[in-house]
């Protein structure tokens, strides 16, 4: 066989190729096959002694494979290291019985160049191989690029929005947050309560110590609020001096009524900036909303205002529940 | 201009001169920000302003910037991809070179709006090579000389480079291969790893 001009035109155009008698008996191997198996001996070997015919099924011997000349036919390679493989059979057209089957890695090229440590010489020069394996590299980077453009520009996006929804000064809730929640609740009909809080003598802080007390006293309120409600509690700053609590799952308006006055009492006392005393105090209005009551949420917002003020009028640092009947209840 | 190839001049002046000159970098291109994204796409004035600025920032000249940029780009560890996707181009530095006018093609499979300027590679007698540059951004032919006398090294191959700019506007880089085998050259395993 050696010197067979067609087999050094076969090893050149497809280096992975066998040539097989009828009876299943290798009488040559391309270049890149013998790789596969460094120190085997190929030639004398049975065919199928190495490798199974994964599909179709019925191919068992040579003499099935030929009646599938050029069509595509799964192959393993038995041993280890196993690969499957893609092969196309064809006749030689000397008369002889021998067939020439080629073979190829098909779509698992990059564990097959890894196992079998091969090289562009490996391959013919007209294989597409080499490009599918830059395509792999290439791809694989400019996605792995893409991947982490995209989640910077979600970790940014999240800032943002954490952004959107918080007071800068406070770190609590905004009003938009507020209005988020507030709908939502009142969208799935649950219970909960709504607690609207203005700061008294708060102006008299800010005009006698200037804004940056002003900001520290804000600051230190939020800190008590905070303190003084569950971690599922909504608290947003909604105004100068203004917050709004949104409390889920109230039980007993004796619930609202301790939280307002642990509030009142905790902000009472003076809170030190700089040395100096700023004494504040807070009026609030509550509107308690049952499970399955429909409600809106501007209508909400108004009534606990209509308690505030009640609070307010009635001489400030006090609470205000709202009856529902517009007949509130000044504690 | 490509998100890749301002971030690449990033990479390197970060790398090379230190965060602290890429910042004054920025400034004074008047950039507005100071981190490239590689897969976003800036406006084509970008470059050309962000190039003049570091010349003046690190004192050195452009033309010798430029091919270190190339150096670089194929000699750093971090962008060993870059490397790697070169030497695909061919199994000897001969092949490589010959692989060159595809150059572009293959960027664009890679990254589809990647555009590389056009390089067409004219064969002269006696293992001379002249690489023709046509690119909008004068410059991409000191980066190829950068690249190509590492990769002629990674083959291998003893180069001697030369680069001039033609009465016409282009660029050339002409290639004299004195030694394709010149020395053992870096291994390249087709399935390494992806980094």
């Amino acid at each position: 066989m050696k010197g067979d001009p067609d087999l050094n035109m076969l090893d050149v155009l497809c280096p992975m190729h066998l040539v097989v008698r009828n009876d299943g008996r290798i009488v040559h191997v391309g270049p890149t096959v013998q790789k596969l198996r460094p120190d085997m001996t190929w030639i004398g070997a049975h065919f199928f002694e190495h490798f199974d015919v994964k599909r179709p099924k019925s191919v068992q011997s040579i003499t099935d494979m030929r009646r599938k000349v050029g069509t595509k036919i799964h192959l393993a390679l038995r041993g280890d290291p196993s690969s499957d493989l893609k092969a196309v059979l064809v006749p030689r057209s000397d008369g002889a019985d021998d067939v020439v089957i080629n073979l190829s890695f098909g779509i698992s090229i990059l564990d097959g160049v890894r196992t079998y440590g091969l090289s562009n010489a490996d391959f013919a020069a007209t294989d597409l191989a080499i490009e599918m394996l830059y395509l792999i590299e290439a791809k694989s980077a400019a996605m792995d690029s893409s991947r982490q453009l995209n989640l910077k520009l979600q970790g940014a996006k999240i800032a943002a929005e954490e952004q959107a929804f918080t007071d800068t000064l406070t770190g609590l809730k905004n009003r938009r947050a507020m209005d988020h929640v507030l709908a939502r609740l009142v969208s799935r009909k649950l219970g909960f309560a709504v607690m609207q809080i203005d700061l008294d003598y708060f102006k008299a802080v800010n005009d006698t110590l200037g804004h940056a007390a002003g900001d520290h006293v804000l600051q230190a309120v939020a800190q008590i609020m905070v303190e003084e409600t569950r971690a599922a509690d909504t608290i947003a700053r909604v105004g100068g001096d203004e917050f709004t609590l949104i409390l889920p799952e109230i039980e007993a308006q004796q619930t609202l009524l301790n939280v307002g006055e642990r509030l009142i009492e905790r902000l009472e006392k003076p809170i030190l900036f700089q040395g100096k005393e700023c004494r504040i105090s807070a009026s609030i209005g509550t509107v308690w909303i049952r499970e399955n009551q429909n409600v809106v949420p501007k209508d909400i917002l108004s009534d606990a205002d209509i308690a505030l003020y009640q609070s307010k009028n009635a001489g400030r640092a006090r609470q205000t529940i709202f009856d529902g009947r517009r007949r509130p209840l000044v504690s | 201009m490509h998100g890749l190839i301002n971030r690449s001049v990033q990479n390197f002046v970060c790398d090379t001169f230190g965060k602290d000159v890429w910042l004054q970098v920025t400034q004074r291109a008047d950039l507005g920000f100071s981190e490239f994204e590689a897969m976003l796409s800036y406006k084509d004035d970008i470059t050309p302003r962000l190039l003049d600025s570091m010349a003046a920032v690190t004192h050195r000249s452009l033309t010798d910037l430029l091919e270190d940029i190339g150096t670089y780009l194929v000699s750093t560890p971090k962008l060993e991809g870059v490397r790697r996707l070169l030497r695909f181009g061919g199994v000897n530095f001969e092949e490589f070179l010959q692989s060159l006018d595809d150059l572009p093609d293959r960027a664009k499979l890679a990254v589809s709006d990647l555009d590389l300027p056009r390089m067409e590679l004219d064969e002269k007698p006696d293992g001379q090579f002249d690489l023709i540059c046509q690119s909008p951004v004068p410059g991409f032919g000191l980066v190829m000389t950068g690249v190509l006398r590492v990769i002629a090294d990674d083959y291998g191959a003893l180069v001697v480079l030369d680069h001039e700019t033609t009465a016409d506007g282009f660029e050339r880089v002409s290639i004299t291969l004195i030694d394709t085998d010149f020395a053992e050259g870096r291994q390249f395993e087709l399935g390494a790893p992806i980094i």
